[in-house]
């Protein structure tokens, strides 16, 4: 293969190789619906993937379907049947557009969703269990809360050995061990440890590539957006955890993504800013709310989504195979535990970012719909700003509701902070 | 620590009490706070809704209720977002603007937003701040151990500011405090089940609420000198409607409010404050204490949106709280922004409708100083179902 069809072939790959395993995600849940296969509701914190998959189970992802809805840009009429249904315009656009979804029979534009028959979900963001007892009422399924306790003061975390870290592990592994029967019986398969070792295995190569691609990304230029493609990555490290084909994906887009560092190839044609973004993006104007930064030469190198959004995955953490259970209770806990503390606490990450990846600004993007997410961020850029000289900007949207979207106001902030950015090179 | 700091209530008349009990509920400078500081005492500061205050009393601490104020939220406002229920902020306010000084500050999971509280709080102050996780398993078999565990981390925090071990005597001794103190409130709740005409929902709220603000002997000693004095009131039953208040769990509604309803309905049962009432039967004081502590939240305990547990379905308590109550018909409000309150109104009024029982859905807020508009439609609402 010559080097031209070589970069050809790499180039890209990574996007087009998600949307395509998205295709073939949707259309094997629809099939499943059909086939009257067992399906289970997870979230991307806490999925458990891993052990769902040994019994065979369809994992769905709600927030995943409502945010592909937002993108598709017919979120609108979802939340609008929510809430004739009842449903305050004040709470989770996600849970809203699922209500309606489920009202119309799991019509999506992507296909048709299956109804659960189980949700397993943890408490890594509280509307979880709130959208899972709505599941409870409409099917009278059963629902099993995977509690995993967070960390209880900002930058105390404790690891195994502590008592304390042993204390939280026991209880997620005796909650695991309590979900493997319900599991046994939805599916009316037998528990089969070496099948979990097997996508535990999946898992791990995932993580450790998840993480590498997250490394490579400090490179000059950027390699690519956390924002966009990030989001691609996201969607495949959540649906396809603990398979074949969502390790291959992520060993394959290391490659690609090692191969544009070293020809230094960027996401960008020209970047001049490199930022981290802080929240969740803004689905309903998706594409343009990346322009509006991209216009202006700002590229996302890193985000505090690519942490949380899946599920902790980032860090890298690493099953060992010889204690299954326990280790996936460790995984659990220490994985969850920081996609939690990248939502309440992420000073002290933002922090250890911004000579790593070579940081030019921060943009923190606050949502109506996402309290989780929300509610400490503009306390967090107080902070930020008291220990940092670095250009921030904060803006307020929303990840699923157009009406609380106002692209013009956006923009006039935005570009008011990439103006504040420019003069502050030129004076370097 | 021995300190009265609630006295202007003694030998006072009923009406005087309870009184004295609203000024002190609507003085955002908490001043019975104050006087406890001033006396050389630590205050641990906690977010709504439930808190196992015996493990701060028995390290001598005031355990204070952070149920936000009326006030305005000059400071706290800019370190939120903009879609955020007022609670969040005003309770942050009370403490940016010194109206309370704390020795600790601990939230709970018990809402997205309320679980940033603690990282934002820990911001601000010096003082350790802190989340303790409660259990949002409760069917788990393990989740009394795991609780268990949580108090007794939560203790070391405690001891660490008392500056002394915290002894299961000590936890003894105080878990005796507050079972006498919601043994009363029991009865309070129960004059208002079989004769509210004796005690309106505004003035129990009072006397109820400021529980949370000075020490709990203190509060005991208030509820058993009125408690006889309600019970031998000379009031009359009049024709009102019988209704249970639900959505006053977390943000409490303001005084004023609850008055209004009060005015046209005998409110019979509710979920304010329902923190202090959390606990239904009293912990035992042999044996293991924190393990008491942890049985009695998860075993013996009440409801509301912010805990998850299969036994308890939201709508099937309330249904069971207005038969226990004798309620003909509900109020469901939810506190403006509040996701947990929201989302089950949706489960309330469909379960109500299913149950062919009437209800009057609102929102309010802790700040709103207008009432007409909700009294209005109260009464309309009352007309309807008396004249159906």
């Amino acid at each position: 293969m010559s080097e031209v069809q070589r970069t050809d072939a790499l180039i890209g790959r990574g996007a087009k190789e998600g949307a395509r395993l998205f295709r073939d995600w949707f259309q094997d849940l629809s099939q499943a619906g059909e086939r009257g296969e067992p399906a289970a509701y997870v979230f991307v914190m806490g999925s458990m993937s891993e052990l769902l998959r040994t019994f065979d189970i369809h994992t769905v992802f709600p927030e995943v379907n409502a945010l592909q809805t937002a993108v598709r840009r017919v979120a609108q009429e979802y939340l609008s049947q929510a809430e004739d249904y009842g449903y305050s315009p004040d709470i989770c656009g996600y849970v809203k557009a699922d209500v309606a979804m489920q009202l119309r029979g799991g019509e999506h534009p992507m296909g048709c969703i299956p109804k659960p028959s189980l949700a397993v979900y943890t408490n890594g963001c509280n509307t979880y269990i709130k959208w899972a007892e709505i599941w409870e009422r409409m099917y009278h399924i059963p629902i099993f809360t995977l509690d995993v306790p967070g960390t209880r003061i900002a930058g105390g975390q404790t690891w195994p050995g502590n008592a304390d870290f042993e204390n939280d592990r026991r209880y997620v592994e005796r909650q695991i061990r309590e979900l493997i029967p319900l599991c046994e019986q939805v599916s009316g398969k037998k528990f089969d440890i070496d099948k979990l070792r097997e996508t535990m295995g999946h898992a791990n190569v995932m993580s450790r590539n998840f993480r590498r691609a997250l490394e490579l990304n400090r490179s000059v230029p950027s390699v690519f957006n956390s924002l966009t493609d990030g989001t691609i990555y996201l969607g495949v490290s959540n649906c396809f955890r603990g398979t074949p084909e969502g390790s291959a994906y992520f060993e394959d887009l290391v490659d690609e993504l090692e191969y544009k560092v070293a020809h230094g190839i960027g996401t960008l044609h020209e970047e001049k800013y490199r930022l981290i973004l802080v929240g969740v993006p803004c689905y309903p104007i998706f594409r343009r709310f990346n322009e509006l930064f991209t216009e202006w030469g700002g590229s996302f190198a890193i985000s505090t989504y690519l942490w949380f959004a899946g599920g902790g995955a980032s860090l890298g953490f690493e099953y060992d195979l010889g204690r299954p259970l326990e280790s996936l209770a460790e995984g659990v806990l220490i994985n969850v535990r920081h996609a939690m503390d990248a939502m309440f606490s992420q000073g002290e990450m933002l922090t250890d970012m911004i000579e790593p990846y070579h940081v030019d600004g921060v943009v923190y993007h606050a949502i109506k719909s996402c309290r989780t997410t929300s509610t400490g961020l503009a306390d967090s850029r107080r902070d930020f700003m008291l220990k940092w000289d670095l250009p921030n900007l904060y803006i307020e949207s929303d990840m699923m509701d157009k009406r609380v979207v106002s692209e013009a106001q956006l923009k006039n902030r935005i570009d008011a902070f990439f103006e504040g950015l420019a003069t502050r090179k030129q004076m370097a | 620590m021995k300190a009265n700091v609630f006295d202007g209530w003694h030998d006072k008349p009923l009406n005087e009490v309870l009184f004295q009990c609203r000024e002190l509920l609507e003085d955002a400078d908490f001043p019975t706070v104050k006087r406890w500081r001033e006396a050389g005492g630590k205050v641990l500061g906690h977010f709504q809704v439930y808190f196992p205050e015996e493990i701060a009393h028995a390290g001598g601490l005031l355990p204070l209720k952070m149920r936000g104020a009326q006030i305005e939220a000059r400071q706290a406002e800019a370190r939120f977002g903009s879609y955020l229920c007022s609670i969040m902020k005003t309770s942050l306010e009370l403490a940016l603007s010194q109206r309370v000084t704390l020795d600790m500050f601990v939230s709970h999971p018990i809402c997205d937003a309320a679980r940033n509280l603690a990282t934002v709080w820990g911001r601000n102050f010096t003082y350790p701040c802190q989340i303790l996780y409660l259990p949002q398993n409760a069917n788990s078999a393990h989740a009394r151990q795991y609780l268990y565990d949580e108090y007794d981390r939560l203790k070391r925090s405690i001891e660490a500011i008392a500056g002394r071990r915290i002894t299961d005597d000590d936890l003894r001794a105080s878990i005796a405090v507050f079972n006498e103190n919601r043994r009363l409130l029991r009865r309070l709740y129960a004059i208002r089940r079989e004769t509210p005409w004796l005690l309106p929902a505004d003035e129990a709220y009072a006397a109820m609420a400021v529980g949370g603000m000075i020490p709990r002997e203190e509060h005991n000693e208030m509820l058993k000198a009125i408690i006889p004095q309600i019970e031998t009131r000379a009031a009359k039953p009049q024709d009102r409607i019988r209704v249970v208040f639900e959505g006053g769990f977390c943000e409490q509604p303001p005084l004023d409010l609850i008055r209004t309803i009060a005015q046209s309905t005998y409110v019979v049962d509710d979920d304010l404050l329902i923190g202090l009432r959390w606990i239904l039967e009293d912990v035992p004081v042999d044996g293991a204490p924190l393990l008491g502590l942890a049985t009695a939240y998860l075993e013996k305990s009440s409801y509301s949106p912010v805990q998850h547990d299969l036994r308890k379905p939201k709508e099937a308590m309330l249904l069971q709280r207005m038969r226990a109550s004798g309620a003909g018909a509900a109020i469901i409000t939810a506190a403006k922004m509040c996701e947990p309150g929201l989302e089950e109104q949706v489960a309330y009024t469909h379960s109500l409708d299913e149950e062919g029982i009437p209800y009057f859905v609102s929102e309010f807020e802790e700040s709103m100083t207008s009432f007409d508009h909700v009294e209005i439609q109260l009464e309309t609402f009352i007309e309807n179902l008396l004249f159906d």
